[in-house]
């Protein structure tokens, strides 16, 4: 390995050791971040969703190398089992989950509306999941749980 | 319509998907999220050509390069003749590969394959591969196929190994032909007779996660295939096949799995990464990528389906006659199965008794058809509601009634359900559930059907054009008389069950909907149902994701299961307690004696039965063959505008009504039916494989291969008719693949109904439809 990236995934501070040309969802992956997936490597699926400072992107299409000093939140560092994030428990509670390979990459992009606005239209909702594809569901479920989600996160329900 | 309903206590509940917040936290549940220390990396050289003999092949170079750890060709690898349709046995699908072919018949067909330390190093050693083709013309054109001087398959020993009719040397993969009635008086009592030539594209099942398997070897040295499969064991019995190694040396494991559709029934990456795995003794990965996935994985079968109905004016529909012409690509997989599907899951929803089908699957130079959700009945709906809507109209019926007056009843029957099996005669049966008269009732509703004339006039302006169509589909519930599931259950001291399953939930809930049925005959809580499905170590046969049938006939065995369960239960509380068995009954997890107030709870008799009193291990096995395959039915309504100066077409509502008989699970019947009909509207409208001359695939990827995302989402209402169907558990009947088959008849009636124009060719793109409209205004 040819350099180390420092980064900040799910709070931790890590030292990675990378290659120039390795994209960031494969250092991702190797790293035990198994929540972002892969699934078309060419920016189109959206299963490999991350929040790169706090902006959702598509970690299959950035170098590894340009997230350096960049705090990264993966699925995994959104919530327990025991404390599930509002929106994870609004896609079990609405069953929209199913073969789930898209669902964290959805969920992180659902959080960065929700993070930045509370309280979104249906059509904002569906404007934030556009770059998520999802062939088990038909979508509609899943942005009935982001609107469910919304009241919890603005700690209302 | 059936009056039972049944109303359970843990079925008919939507109690939450088993898996649904560890996927939501990215648990690592797929196959691909397993590490395995000195993985190698496997990739595939494809043919760049749709028909060539390699002449010469040429790896030393490629063998040569630092990591490379091996290649396999059609030199050095298994020549086992068999089928990658991943169906059960004998297979109904030709015999007609091998591992890696001498001829390639299709851009994308395989070459070689790499095994190397690295994905780089095999990408590399790819491009050091020398091939010399000897390159001949290919064929293109299904309707062209039949009897054409260019032989696809002729090499003279593919076969199948049932009896059934087979001639590769016209490219002709099957033929099927079945006559009830009398079609020649149907016509002639006919006041009307419609008939049409509609034609489906390739589509592509895009499931997010592509094919991936991992192939290693254990510390018994046996073979250990962990797959994204939808048939674990089918693919244990195929890989044996193929590499010629004992079935019990293999273990086949499947994990979480991203989508399947059917395109993951195929055995295509399993044999691969064993063959490397078996030879090098180190665990092995091949994953599709995107691209691989849509030029080397499977379609949805071409067709061109020609269809000819008769009706009298007072709607009686007097004869069908359904010719088909599928197009199997290179290879024959489910030639024969689907094909027969195309009649026998449309022709028996309307009221005939003169039908005749005829249908030839051919060979082409193109990708590879196989299962894909729907499985014909897409294909020939496309045909059977246009031309239903066409005699509506001709009459002066309005399409709504004609359907309710002619589409199968509770407790009738269809000569083609004996007439048409899975390529072979099939099984005869009454369906004793059909909720389609409600179905079409409340659909009509939910769109506002029948003030339609005045929305239409309301909203339609001199360049965009209101229309509504309707449809209605059927489909089936497992393969009768040939597919066979099973399961086993334990009990825990704590009394709670473990079920372990062969059937193979890729993303479905089967888990979850198994375990529901499992606790309901035992008045448990589906938590206390814990379940482990698809290892062919440790869990009984299950047929595999297919053919609508996990509900249904794995269902039917978790029935069983729980009587069995009970009954032991029963003997073992009479025995501890004293007490007759037949005076007990079984409330709120306790086995009660009412007339003498003793009871023992389930969590009493686990520990008792475990460790102090007559101790044993209360359990059982237990499977089931179906006997009918109950068809689930569906009514589907949409309304769209039309631009006739653009072509475009925007689906404003879309209303589906389904009868699954009990539905189990009804959010997750919803997700099943939407999701089922969000596909059909891809395929229906954008979805597309665009070749160039050479019969290459020029749009492998989702940028150019276009699927819906939720702004591209219509309005959807979803409406379940519940009924009960004897025959199945709880009354319960399919509901995974019948919704596709609505979208692309439906939208083909909806443009007619506002523009006049009818459209027999989707995708309904907007070029397409503005030159229909051209070319019906000429």
């Amino acid at each position: 390995m040819s350099q180390i990236l420092h980064v900040i995934i799910n709070g931790t501070s890590k030292e990675i050791p990378i290659e120039p040309d390795e994209l960031l969802l494969d250092v991702l992956r190797r790293e035990g971040y198994k929540g972002v997936k892969r699934g078309c490597k060419e920016g189109t699926c959206g299963t490999c969703t991350i929040l790169l400072n706090d902006k959702a992107v598509k970690s299959c299409i950035l170098l590894a190398a340009q997230a350096k000093n960049c705090s990264i939140i993966t699925i995994e560092g959104i919530g327990t089992r025991d404390n599930p994030h509002p929106i994870q428990q609004a896609f079990v509670d609405e069953g929209v989950v199913q073969c789930g390979f898209c669902i964290p990459g959805m969920i992180l992009s659902a959080k960065n509306l929700l993070d930045n606005n509370p309280n979104p239209t249906k059509d904002e909702v569906k404007m934030a999941l556009d770059g998520n594809l999802c062939r088990c569901t038909g979508y509609s479920g899943q942005i009935k749980a982001v609107l469910a989600a919304a009241p919890v996160m603005r700690g209302e329900k | 319509m059936t009056e039972k309903i049944y109303e359970g206590r843990v079925v008919t509940k939507s109690v939450p998907k088993k898996d649904a917040l560890s996927l939501a936290m990215g648990k690592p549940m797929y196959t691909d999220d397993k590490d395995f220390q000195n993985l190698v990396h496997v990739k595939m050289l494809y043919s760049p050509h749709a028909h060539a003999i390699i002449q010469d092949l040429d790896t030393s170079e490629a063998e040569k390069l630092p990591g490379v750890l091996g290649v396999l060709t059609y030199k050095n690898s298994s020549q086992v003749l068999h089928t990658s349709a991943g169906q059960g046995f004998p297979e109904p699908s030709p015999y007609d590969t091998r591992l890696f072919n001498k001829k390639v018949k299709y851009v994308g067909d395989r070459v070689a394959a790499v095994a190397a330390e690295t994905l780089k190093n095999a990408e590399a050693a790819l491009k050091l591969i020398q091939v010399k083709y000897e390159i001949l013309e290919p064929i293109f054109d299904h309707d062209q196929a039949l009897g054409n001087d260019i032989v696809i398959h002729d090499e003279g020993d593919s076969k199948y190994i049932i009896p059934v009719f087979y001639d590769p040397k016209k490219n002709h993969a099957s033929h099927i032909d079945a006559e009830v009635g009398d079609l020649e008086k149907g016509f002639t009592e006919a006041d009307f007779i419609i008939e049409k030539t509609v034609r489906n594209h390739y589509g592509q099942h895009c499931p997010l996660e592509p094919h991936i398997s991992i192939a290693y070897i254990d510390n018994y040295d046996r073979l250990v295939v962990r797959t994204a499969t939808q048939v674990p064991f089918h693919a244990r019995r195929i890989l044996a096949q193929i590499l010629e190694i004992p079935l019990s040396q293999i273990r086949v494991i499947k994990p979480r799995i991203g989508g399947g559709f059917g395109t993951k029934q195929e055995i295509l990456t399993e044999p691969i990464v064993a063959s490397f795995a078996w030879l090098l003794k180190r665990p092995v990965k091949f994953e599709f990528t995107r691209k691989e996935e849509f030029i080397s994985a499977r379609t949805r079968h071409p067709m061109t389906t020609w269809f000819k109905a008769g009706v009298k004016k007072d709607g009686t529909i007097t004869a069908m006659d359904m010719k088909v012409t599928s197009n199997t690509g290179a290879f024959g997989s489910h030639a024969l199965t689907v094909l027969s599907n195309t009649g026998s899951k449309t022709l028996p929803l309307y009221h005939c008794q003169n039908i005749r089908f005829v249908g030839d699957t051919v060979y082409t130079n193109l990708p590879v058809g196989g299962a894909y959700r729907g499985y014909g009945g897409t294909q020939a709906s496309l045909a059977m509601e246009i031309v239903m809507d066409d005699l509506a109209t001709e009459i002066g019926m309005d399409p709504a009634n004609f359907r309710l007056m002619n589409h199968i009843k509770a407790g009738e029957s269809s000569p083609i359900f004996k007439a048409l099996g899975e390529g072979i005669e099939g099984v005869a049966q009454t369906v004793d559930s059909v909720g389609l008269t409600e179905c079409i009732n409340q659909g009509a509703e939910a769109i506002d059907w029948w003030n339609r004339e005045k929305i239409k006039e309301k909203n339609s302006t001199d360049t965009v054009k209101r229309g509504f169509g309707l449809v209605c589909i059927m489909q089936g519930s497992s393969i009768p008389d040939i597919d066979m599931a099973a399961g086993y259950c334990k009990m825990n001291e704590d009394g709670t069950f473990n079920l372990l399953v062969g059937a193979t939930d890729i993303g479905t809930g089967s888990d979850t909907i198994l375990a529901q049925i499992f606790a309901e005959g035992l008045s448990l809580d589906a938590s206390d149902v814990i379940v482990l499905s698809s290892d062919t170590d440790t869990t009984p046969f299950d047929k595999g994701a297919y053919a609508s049938s996990t509900t249904y006939l794995t269902g039917q065995a978790c029935v069983n299961l729980a009587i069995k369960v009970k009954d032991q239960l029963f003997d073992y509380t009479a025995m501890v307690l004293n007490v007759p068995k037949d005076e007990l009954k079984i409330e709120a997890k306790a086995v009660i004696h009412q007339k003498s107030g003793k009871q023992m709870t389930f969590a009493e008799i686990g520990t008792k039965s475990y460790y102090s009193d007559y101790q044993t291990q209360i359990g059982a096995v237990a499977s089931e063959l179906s006997k009918k395959s109950p068809p689930p039915f569906t009514a589907h309504y949409a309304e769209i505008d039309v631009d006739i100066e653009t072509g475009r077409v925007t689906v404003l509502k879309y209303v589906a009504a389904v009868d699954c008989g009990t539905p189990i699970n009804p959010k997750l019947v919803v997700g099943q039916v939407e999701g089922a009909l969000v596909n059909g509207l891809c395929y229906a409208l954008s979805e597309q494989y665009i070749f160039n001359d050479k019969g290459k695939m020029m749009n492998p990827s989702f940028g150019n291969y276009k699927i819906m995302t939720t702004i591209d989402l219509p309005e959807i209402e979803t409406i379940i008719v519940p009924t009960f169907e004897p025959s199945g558990p709880w009354g319960a009947k399919s509901i995974a693949e019948v919704n596709i088959s609505g979208p692309m008849p439906v939208l083909s009636n909806a443009i007619f109904d506002a523009t006049g124009v009818r459209i027999t060719e989707p995708p309904y793109t907007p070029d397409r439809v503005l030159k229909a409209i051209q070319n019906h205004n000429k």
